[in-house]
C-alpha cells in the first residue's frame, strides 16, 4: 500500500498506509490524524480537508477542478499548492506522497 | 483500580467521532458502541445520493474501516437496543436482558423519521428514508418507467425526487405546505428548486394533503384529500425526524426537544454527555439554544463530548451549515436563516442554475444559501462567523468579488 505523508503546522510527521483507490483524506481520518477535519466526508462541499502537497509531488497529484478551485480560494491561507485531500485518490505511483497541513482549517 | 468503561448509545455519526476522540483525549478504558442496525457507522447523506442511485456500495459509504476501531480498541455490539439506563447503578440493560455496567455513558441516539398513520401505510413499496435497510429496500422497486411518489418536499424528498427521476422513474412530489423546503428556506429558494425539478422532468404539487394509500397488497395509488390521486409504484415518505430522547427521559435528564446538554456536550448528569441530532445545546453565534440534523453538527460535538468524559473542556460553538446535492446543483447552506428581515440575491436565479441568497437581520449576515457557489459559501461562514458587517447592494453586486466582502 502507498505510504502517505502527513506533516501538520508544527512539523510533526504522520506516516500512513492508505490503499490505493482511498482518498488521501480518508487515510487522515482512518488513521486519526488531526489537520484534516472532512467535515463533509468526502463530498467536495467544506474545504475542511484542505491540505498543501509538497511540490515535488504536485505533477503526480493533478488538478483541482473548478468547484475545488472555489472551495480553497476561500479557505485560510490558499496557496499554488492547495488542494482538497478528499479530492485526491491515491494511486501507485503516490507512494511517498508529502502532504502538510494548514493550521486551521477555517 | 479496576478498568473503566465508556458505553456510547448509537453507532451513527457521532458516535464514529466520539469514540476514537476518547483515545486521542486519552481515555485508556473500555469503549463500547451499540447500535441498533447490522452495520459500523456509515454516513447518512449519501443514502438519499450516492447510495441509492447505486454509485456507492457500503462499503464506500463507511465512515472508517472496521480496522480502525479494532486498532482503537473500541468494541461494538450491533443489532442491540437498550431498554433502559439506570443513573444509580450506572448500568444500561439492553433489550437481550444483558446488563452492561458504565462509568461514562454517552448518548448519541440520534433521530428517527416521522412516521404518518395513513390508511395503506403497509402496504408493499412504501418506504421511509433515514437508514441502508430503507434504501434497499425502496432500490427493489426502481424500475425505469415505473411511478415514483414521493410525500414530502424537503431535502430528503427532494434529493430521492432528483435521484429516482435519474434513473428513469417518473416522479411526482407531493407537499403539504404551500411550497417546498417551506420549513428551511425563503419562497425564492423554493421556487428556484421547483423550477430546477420541473425543467428535469419532476412533478411538484404543493398545498396537497395525502388522505391514504390504496393497493391490492402492493400500493398502486395515492389519495389526496382534494380528491386527486396518484399513480405509484414505489412511495418514499419524507416528512422529518424526529430525536430519539426516550431513553434520556426515562432515566430523569433534562429533555426539552432533544436532550438539554451545555457547551462541553454535558447533560445535568456529570457522567453522561449528548451529542448529535438528539442533542439541544446552546450556539453563541445564534444566542439560543438549536437541536440541529446535520452530520457536521454530530461530528464536532461529539469532540467536546469526548473530551468532557476525560474530564477536559473542549467547547462546542460551531457554525451550522448543510449541504444537498440535486442534479447538477451542489447547495450549501451557511448558517440558519430563521428570522431574517432581508433577502438578497446575487446572480441568476430565476433562470440559471449558480446564484447565492443571503439572508440578513439588522444588516448582518446571518445565514446564506449558495448553489454552485462554494466561493460564496466559503465567504458567508467568515463573515457570519466573524459577524462582519455586509452592505446589501454589495452582496448583490456580482462585479464585487466575494472576497472583498471580508475586508
Amino acid at each position: 500500500m502507498p505510504l502517505i505523508n502527513y506533516i501538520d503546522h508544527n512539523g510533526n510527521q504522520f506516516e500512513a498506509e492508505v490503499a490505493v483507490g482511498e482518498t488521501v483524506m480518508q487515510g487522515a481520518v482512518d488513521n486519526m490524524i488531526d489537520g484534516i477535519l472532512a467535515e463533509c466526508g468526502g463530498a467536495c462541499a467544506c474545504a475542511t480537508c484542505h491540505c498543501y502537497v509538497d511540490d515535488a509531488w504536485i505533477e503526480k497529484t493533478g488538478q483541482a477542478d473548478d468547484m475545488e478551485k472555489e472551495l480553497l480560494e476561500a479557505a485560510v491561507d490558499p496557496k499554488d499548492n492547495s488542494r482538497l485531500s478528499c479530492q485526491m485518490t491515491v494511486s501507485e505511483d503516490m507512494d511517498g506522497l508529502v502532504v502538510h497541513l494548514p493550521k486551521s482549517q477555517y | 483500580m479496576s478498568e473503566q468503561t465508556c458505553i456510547i448509545i448509537g453507532a451513527s455519526h457521532a458516535a464514529a467521532q466520539l469514540a476514537p476522540s476518547l483515545r486521542q483525549q486519552g481515555w485508556e478504558g473500555r469503549i463500547i458502541v451499540i447500535g441498533d442496525e447490522a452495520y459500523i457507522p456509515y454516513h447518512r447523506p449519501p443514502l438519499s445520493k450516492t447510495f441509492l442511485s447505486g454509485e456507492k456500495e457500503v462499503d464506500g459509504i463507511l465512515i472508517r474501516p472496521a480496522a480502525i476501531y479494532q486498532k482503537n480498541a473500541i468494541e461494538f455490539k450491533l443489532g442491540s437496543r437498550v431498554e433502559l439506563i439506570d443513573r444509580a447503578h450506572k448500568t444500561i440493560t439492553l433489550k437481550s436482558g444483558e446488563v452492561l455496567n458504565y462509568d461514562k455513558l454517552a448518548l448519541c441516539t440520534g433521530s428517527r423519521v416521522r412516521k404518518v398513520t395513513l390508511p395503506g401505510v403497509e402496504l408493499e413499496g412504501i418506504h421511509y428514508l433515514r437508514d441502508i435497510g430503507d434504501v434497499e429496500g425502496i432500490k427493489q422497486h426502481v424500475a425505469a418507467g415505473k411511478q415514483a411518489v414521493i410525500v414530502g418536499g424537503g431535502y430528503i424528498g427532494l434529493e430521492t425526487a432528483a435521484v429516482l427521476n435519474k434513473l428513469g422513474m417518473k416522479v411526482t412530489v407531493l407537499e403539504m405546505a404551500p411550497r417546498v423546503l417551506a420549513r428551511v428556506t425563503a419562497p425564492e429558494l423554493s421556487e428556484f428548486y421547483t423550477r430546477v425539478h420541473t425543467e428535469e422532468g419532476v412533478v411538484i404539487k404543493t398545498g396537497i394533503a395525502v388522505s391514504g394509500l390504496k393497493g391490492d397488497g402492493h400500493v398502486q395509488q395515492v389519495h389526496c384529500a382534494d380528491g386527486s390521486s396518484f399513480d405509484a409504484d414505489l412511495v418514499v415518505i419524507g416528512v422529518g425526524v424526529i430525536p430519539n430522547v426516550e431513553l434520556a427521559e426515562a432515566c430523569g435528564l433534562n429533555v426539552d426537544n432533544g436532550i438539554v446538554v451545555d457547551q462541553f456536550a454535558r447533560t445535568n448528569d456529570p457522567d453522561i454527555v449528548a451529542a448529535g441530532d438528539v442533542s439541544n445545546h446552546p450556539n453563541q453565534h445564534y444566542n439560543r439554544r438549536l437541536r440541529l440534523e446535520s452530520v457536521p453538527n454530530a461530528s464536532e460535538q461529539a469532540k467536546s463530548a469526548a473530551a468532557s468524559i476525560c474530564g477536559k473542556d473542549v467547547e462546542y460553538n460551531a457554525l451550522p451549515w448543510f449541504w444537498s446535492d440535486q442534479y447538477d446543483l451542489k447547495l450549501q447552506i451557511a448558517g440558519l436563516s430563521q428570522g431574517y428581515d432581508e433577502v438578497v440575491i446575487r446572480g441568476d436565479i430565476k433562470s440559471s442554475r449558480k446564484f447565492s441568497a443571503f439572508y440578513l437581520l439588522e444588516g448582518k449576515l446571518i445565514s446564506a444559501d449558495c448553489v454552485n457557489s462554494p466561493l460564496e459559501f466559503m465567504v458567508s461562514k467568515r463573515l457570519i462567523t466573524e459577524k462582519i458587517s455586509v452592505n446589501a447592494a454589495q452582496l448583490a453586486d456580482i462585479n464585487i468579488s466575494p472576497k472583498e466582502f471580508l475586508n
